[in-house]
């Protein structure tokens, strides 16, 4: 096997692990905040690509400029979640906060083959297409736009929870709710803010995706799989882990599926979590 | 009287903190020993490395000459050593005598047996006719009640006991020191934590006061009491609020 | 101890340690079985046949699932593993080497009890969502790997040859779905009854102590990791028996019908339904999500096949937000509520 084909493998590795990272931290977001895991990642990744779609197909718009509109719409679906169904299953047991988003992914997932039948869709002749090649490795020009956008979106969230007032307001409240509570901070609309900016992520990284990627009812599965593993590898809250754990995931998904079988990547790839996790309970960056 | 419990040079680090710093002391069958020290002393640290819930980093505990040094708590339990937590860890949606239950299953595997024995044990902490009401539903006061009957029902010669009178309103302490010099007459060894210096001084036999993980005193109450360094780290302050 | 606390002592020791259920509840309980017993001499339509067994079927699954969920604590997202390996169990056991079914049956229980003992003491050390994610990757793993493996058929699966002849050795049954109904209503009332007599021994106790608070019962002497591991043990080989029974009753065995996370999931969703950690809420759960799933889909059927589970995402989701400890406890909590004001 040529290096060629092992570097062509880590570049898309990388690009794809980055799109992987950001559905992940949205995810791992809203854990650290209130600690809920939210099983309809995946349905709101798959509504996320069904806006992009839709804005191509019926007004002409590329998914790329499109992207705004999206990432609000979904930044909009995160406070109705909150709003509609988290705040009422904050205080209940884990397993019926669990239940209510596997109940929303359900309703939601179903409600997308009800409207827009299992087919398979796909945006034709977006604004980026075709492929570069650097040096004898082609990367698919989407993916190259993808990745990068994708972790410019990271690198704005890293910067917003880091830098800004609200975002370390965010911070307090993941850290203790009660005393960010006594310190003044709404930690209700900080929950809801939460639930909009880890949406939002997910409305970047569908946006992107839809302009390479099918579009159908049931796409949504296998990218929340792989942010669950992202999540849980990199330790639930943890921003920084998301990334490490994204990239490491889109990787080894994608190295693993030159060097050894495309039909096992899946396998690979939870191999790597079960190794780590059973050295870490918490994963690599958890904090609990 | 022989020595139910000897400990020598328990140490237990976190991090860059040392918790138990050498910790040494002995406890005699019958005896009631008092554990004071300030917040952060390591007196919780203490109790959970004695039952297992922490292992040390050096050091051993002999529990009636056999050494239990870094067992698990289940088995520490079953070798007779009982235990109620600071923060309360009833069985919520258990009821009281379920929760009694239990702990009375230690040594019969008989439901009816346990569950004769647990209401023995909930008539000792006298709290009968909330028996059957969910753990979640008792008051501070009682779910204390609960703990120690649950630790009573598994039958324990040493009974490790954290803040007894913590958390509860004044007219409850008397009753729930009662029962600490009931269990005691009963014949179970008793080491308490407890923050109430009055009731330390009336009830133990002796007192070990620890400091920043170090023990600093250990001895009868009058002597502990009077101890430079006890008066110092913690009656002076004491005294003072 | 003063005379009158000695009375009251004597008056709790004449109690029953298990306080009866009120009489009402008792008749309807006989009232019940009497009618599933008698259920398809007056339904005696095949649909109505296939909805009961259904019942049974999912009851049995919410049930298993109550056993590590709702006594040890644990929540499992890879339930469909063991449901996998009791449908692969007993079906390779017959085709590779003609064995029956019902030795196959308890093949499927010991195969999914050493499983259940290989992920859960690997995963003893997880807690809450990681332990959850990870008996999901678990679930899925299984599936691909049967998915790829020849000697199993991998993705096509297992065909059941039909034979006709010894019904009852080979567990086939296809003049009629009678057989079909007591079988399954007997495996159910088997699940039950265990689960019954289990949250009334020392080891049921014990495991709803570990539920609720694992320091607390490691302090009473009891080995939290074992009762954890057990408790899964015991729900894996409950959860095979509705592999076996659901192989013999569709004879075809697939890796993405018997391993699909989607039976995870709704063993997961009837327990919630019904109540969690109660003996009767799986079946309660069972009773009401099978037909709604079926009856939406006879009358939805066809184009709009998927409005049976928009109806039903909106209805966990409800039950979630107004009633998070199940539909049972309406009835549970009033009617302790009766008894306080006694």
């Amino acid at each position: 096997m040529s290096s060629d084909v092992i570097i062509q493998a880590i570049v898309s590795g990388l690009l794809m692990g980055l799109v992987y990272a950001l559905v992940a931290v949205g995810l791992s977001l809203i854990f650290g905040l209130m600690e809920i895991v939210n099983f309809a990642h995946g349905e709101f990744l798959m509504l996320s690509m069904f806006f992009s779609f839709w804005l191509w197909a019926l007004l002409g718009m590329d998914p790329l400029l499109s992207l705004p509109i999206v990432v609000l719409a979904l930044a909009v679906l995160g406070f109705a979640t909150h709003y509609g169904v988290i705040r009422h299953v904050l205080n209940a047991p884990m397993l019926a906060q669990i239940c209510a988003t596997f109940g929303l992914a359900i309703a939601i997932r179903s409600g997308a083959q009800f409207l827009w039948t299992p087919d398979f869709r796909s945006v034709q002749d977006p604004l980026v297409a075709g492929r570069l090649e650097i040096a004898g490795i082609f990367i698919g020009q989407p993916q190259l736009v993808a990745g990068l956008v994708c972790f410019a979106a990271f690198i704005a969230l890293w910067l917003f929870v880091t830098r800004t007032e609200t975002g370390l307001a965010l911070q307090a409240t993941a850290q203790d709710r009660q005393a960010a509570a006594v310190m003044g901070i709404p930690t209700d609309r900080m929950f809801a803010l939460g639930w909009a900016i880890g949406l939002g992520c997910v409305g970047v990284a569908g946006a992107m995706l839809s302009s390479f990627y099918f579009v159908f009812p049931d796409v949504g599965i296998n990218f929340a799989l792989l942010a669950f593993v992202a999540v849980a590898l990199g330790g639930f809250g943890s921003i920084l882990g998301s990334l490490v754990a994204g990239v490491a995931i889109g990787l080894v998904e994608s190295l693993g599926g030159v060097l050894i079988s495309p039909s096992y990547k899946l396998l690979i790839v939870f191999s790597l979590y079960f190794a780590v996790v059973l050295v870490r309970p918490m994963g690599l960056f958890g904090r609990y | 009287m022989s020595e139910l419990l000897l400990v020598e040079g328990l140490t237990k680090h976190f991090g860059g903190v040392t918790a138990n710093d050498g910790i040494s002391f002995d406890v005699r069958e019958g005896e009631i020993i008092g554990i004071i020290g300030p917040n952060g002393a390591g007196k919780s640290t203490l109790f959970d490395l004695l039952t297992g819930f922490q292992t040390p980093d050096s050091g051993s505990v002999l529990l009636d000459g056999h050494d239990v040094t870094g067992l698990r708590p289940d088995r520490i339990a079953r070798m007779g050593v009982g235990r109620t937590f600071q923060k309360l860890k009833p069985f919520p949606d258990l009821t009281l005598v379920e929760n009694v239950m239990v702990g009375a299953l230690a040594h019969t595997s008989h439901v009816h047996e346990a569950r004769d024995k647990a209401l023995e044990a909930i008539a000792f902490v006298d709290l009968l006719e909330k028996r059957h009401s969910f753990a979640r539903e008792l008051s501070t006061g009682q779910r204390k009640r609960l703990e120690m009957a649950r630790a009573l029902a598994t039958d324990p010669r040493l009974l490790l006991m954290d803040e007894v009178t913590g958390g509860v309103d004044q007219k409850t302490i008397p009753g729930l020191i009662e029962l600490v010099l009931a269990l005691r007459d009963k014949g179970i060894t008793i080491l308490t934590i407890e923050h109430n210096m009055k009731v330390m001084m009336d009830v133990s036999s002796r007192i070990l006061a620890l400091q920043f993980g170090k023990r600093i005193a250990f001895g009868k109450p009058e002597k502990v009491r009077n101890d430079p360094h006890v008066v110092d780290a913690y009656l002076g302050r004491a005294d003072a609020a | 101890m003063s005379k009158k606390s000695n009375a009251a002592l004597e008056a709790a020791l004449a109690e029953p340690v298990w306080p009866a259920a009120p009489p009402a509840f008792t008749w309807l309980g006989f009232g019940v079985f009497a009618l599933l017993a008698v259920y398809p001499f007056i339904f005696t339509g095949t649909f109505s046949h296939h909805l009961m067994i259904m019942v049974f079927l999912h009851a049995i699954m919410a049930q298993s699932w109550n056993v590590v969920a709702g006594m040890s604590g644990q929540i499992s997202l890879g339930h469909a593993v063991f449901f996998g390996l009791g449908a692969y169990a007993s079906a390779l056991l017959y085709i590779k080497w003609g064995i029956t079914p019902w030795i196959g049956l308890l093949a499927g229980m010991a195969i999914s009890a050493l499983a259940a003992a290989a992920i859960g003491i690997p995963t003893l050390r997880l807690r809450g969502h990681y332990f959850a994610i990870a008996t999901l990757l678990f679930g899925i793993s299984v599936q691909i790997v049967f998915q790829r493996w020849d000697w199993v058929g991998a993705a096509s699966g297992i065909f059941m040859p039909i034979v006709r002849d010894d019904p009852w050795l080979v567990l086939q049954f296809h003049g009629s779905k009678l057989p079909y109904y007591y079988l399954s209503f007997g495996l159910c009332v088997i699940a039950f009854a265990v689960v019954w007599d289990l949250q009334r021994r020392r080891l049921g106790m014990r495991l709803l102590a570990v539920r609720d608070e694992p320091e607390a019962a490691a302090s009473l002497g009891i080995d939290v990791a074992w009762h954890k591991v057990i408790a899964f043990m015991i729900s894996g080989a409950m959860m095979s028996t509705a592999g076996t029974f659901f192989a013999q009753y569709v004879l075809v065995v697939d890796p993405d019908r018997v391993f699909n996370f989607e039976i995870s999931v709704l063993a997961l969703l009837m327990v919630v339904l019904g109540g969690i950690g109660t003996l009767w809420g799986p079946a309660l759960g069972a009773a009401i999500l099978v037909p709604l799933s079926e009856f939406t889909r006879t009358w939805f059927g066809g184009t709009g096949g998927t409005v049976d589970l928009i109806i039903y995402g909106i209805l966990i989701l409800l039950i979630c937000i107004y009633q998070p400890r199940g539909l049972l406890s309406i009835v549970t909590e009033r009617l302790r509520r009766r008894v306080d004001t006694k």
